[in-house]
């Protein structure tokens, strides 16, 4: 039961630095924010946006913030259902051991948050009503899913993320995923860069006042474009492409995101998402980014696709198998 | 005189760096000084572009059919002269297997399937790259599969794991940007034209401003399992001096899955 020794071990750093943090407001006042050389907030460095918090507040929860005591528990209950996937004899076996490679969301930079949904607006934490337009739309998609079949029939069955075309790291907006939740941003006098290290994806983003892309240019990422109020970068991205459908959005979906330093290891990422199309109003979520330890490695994901092929291969094996039995 | 320096020492240091700008590396433009970052390097942020026949044959080549028979001429090989001096110097059996990668180049070359594209070829691929500078990490952000080097200007080191673009060490030497790598697989081409290397490429590139919006590139290619001796290529990159110049998204993967994987329809 190693892997269960190291989510115990990992869950008590947790408790640990959860008892470090939590700076008094007068404690974060004092902190200021590191400037480049030619005078931007300096956001640059590793980061990491892991977090154990849904995006959406859970049933049954109602306040917004946990008390140390339930977060702790929320995350000691999420950390041994992280270890359970790994349970020698079980489906999830198959994939390889998280907590063994330190994959794991509890022995990841952790950004420590009492928050009890990522979503800050609506007040209730969850995601708004959608329009009567978003939810043809929503029906519309999932009858057309329906129609292309098995996830097995056809590479473009399956999901962005299995074909390494786009995953929720990559965004816009950034949200973490099971592991590797990791980026590098650097920054030059008119130029902001996101690394996102799933799908070596680099967000280059161009400051000050370029327009944005013509309207039929649509781009999975959309077309992002950034400034400074104050000391927060705040990008907005337009141009996205129906395929993108971030929580079920449409490709007129409007980003804005909010990058804050909000001290020596933690940036604030709020967004809000702004699509009267899927949505009755914009909603707006926030999440911690935590400082991390590089580099980045390359993940070749489309190039070491070994399992989506032999997922489809292993389909039309078995349908030949099948056919092969029955009887003439 | 704590706090200043004296005349001396100061003439000293001019002379010094009068020096590192006039005594250039071979093929360097005499005398060209690039604008400076706040760092007081060479300023190379910006986006980029090699044009070159090497795309198709880094050896010098007449122009040929292409391999597809319905793109006919807009798919064609234009001649060009190559971007080194004479031959690649490959053992004789390496020859061997540069031909066969030529003859099956259709299903090959990893260009095709939006593999990444390895160095020194995304260097020279017809797409614009990139240059996101800072004193500790030059970022080239290549269009073409999103393709992305990391090179480290302080914290040197070998190669962690072996990867499609290699591991990157530069450092400065007056107005040239010197970038050596190692770190790669094996599963890189050069070219169109099937020639390769093996995972002991080692590969050391300068990149030297010759005008506001030229390049210098030259890069010198070792690989003992695959070359005789070490070669080198060079040619001018250019700056895209259209006002609106930028990187567009070029996520190729769903260009290729038909091809890929097509055949593991139902």
């Amino acid at each position: 039961m190693f892997h269960r020794f190291v989510a115990a071990t990992a869950l008590a750093g947790i408790v640990t630095a959860l008892l470090l943090v939590a700076p008094t407001a007068a404690q974060t006042r004092k902190w200021t924010v590191p400037r480049t050389a030619d005078g931007q907030p300096d956001l640059q460095g590793f980061w990491n946006n892991t977090t154990y918090i849904t995006l959406e507040r859970p049933k049954g929860v109602t306040t917004e913030f946990y008390t140390r005591e339930e977060a702790l528990q929320m995350m000691k209950r999420a950390a041994d259902e992280e270890a359970e996937q790994t349970e020698p004899g079980t489906i999830a076996d198959v994939h390889y051991d998280f907590t063994q490679f330190g994959l794991d969301k509890s022995q990841s930079p952790l950004a420590l948050n009492l928050r009890t949904s990522l979503i800050v607006d609506p007040p209730d934490g969850k995601l708004p009503p959608l329009t009567d337009e978003g939810r043809r739309r929503a029906a519309a998609r999932a009858e057309a899913r329906k129609r292309m079949g098995a996830l097995t029939d056809a590479v473009q069955n399956q999901s962005l993320m299995v074909r390494c075309i786009l995953m929720d790291r990559n965004g816009p907006p950034m949200l973490a995923g099971a592991y590797n939740n990791n980026y590098q941003i650097l920054q030059t006098a008119g130029t902001v860069m996101i690394l996102v290290e799933m799908l070596h994806d680099p967000r280059i983003i161009p400051l000050g006042a370029r327009p944005q892309l013509p309207q039929q240019v649509r781009q999975l990422e959309g077309s992002s474009r950034g400034r400074w109020e104050g000391d927060t970068l705040v990008i907005e991205t337009a141009n996205f492409t129906d395929k993108t459908a971030f929580q079920g959005s449409s490709e007129n979906m409007r980003l804005t995101e909010r990058f804050t330093r909000t001290s020596e290891d933690t940036i604030t990422y709020r967004f809000t998402v702004d699509d009267p199309a899927t949505w009755t109003r914009p909603w707006s979520a926030e999440v911690l980014w935590k400082k991390a330890i590089g580099p980045l490695f390359e993940h070749a994901c489309h190039e070491g696709n070994r399992g989506l092929y032999n997922t489809l291969a292993g389909a039309r094996a078995e349908e030949k198998r099948a056919a092969e039995k029955t009887p003439k | 005189m704590p706090g200043q320096l004296r005349p001396a020492l100061v003439a000293t240091i001019g002379l010094v760096t009068v020096l590192a700008v006039v005594s250039p590396a071979a093929g360097q433009a005499r005398g060209y000084r690039a604008p400076r970052t706040a760092d007081g390097k060479p300023n190379f942020n910006g986006v980029w572009q090699a044009i070159t026949e090497a795309y198709w044959d880094v050896e010098a080549h007449a122009a040929a059919a292409g391999a597809v028979l319905e793109l006919g001429a807009s798919n064609a090989v234009p001649g060009g002269l190559g971007i080194i001096e004479g031959a690649i110097p490959y053992k004789p059996d390496a020859l061997a297997k540069k031909k066969e990668n030529y003859e099956n180049r259709l299903t090959l070359d990893p260009e095709i399937k939006c593999y990444l594209p390895g160095v020194p070829r995304a260097t020279y691929m017809p797409y614009p790259f990139q240059f996101i500078q800072t004193p500790t990490y030059i970022m080239m952000v290549h269009t073409y599969a999103r393709a992305v080097r990391t090179i480290y200007m302080t914290d040197h080191k070998d190669a962690p794991a072996d990867s499609w673009m290699g591991w990157s060490n530069g450092h400065w030497e007056g107005e040239t940007l010197v970038v050596d790598t190692t770190g790669f697989l094996d599963t890189t081409w050069f070219d169109r034209a099937g020639n390769f290397h093996s995972d002991a490429l080692h590969v050391v590139e300068r990149f030297t401003a010759t005008s506001p919006d030229h390049l210098l590139y030259e890069a010198t290619i070792e690989d003992p399992n695959v070359f005789t001796r070490p070669w080198k290529i060079s040619m001018p990159i250019y700056r895209r001096l259209e006002k609106n110049a930028q990187l567009m998204e070029f996520n190729c993967i769903p260009f290729v899955e038909d091809l890929i994987y097509g055949h593991l329809r139902k």
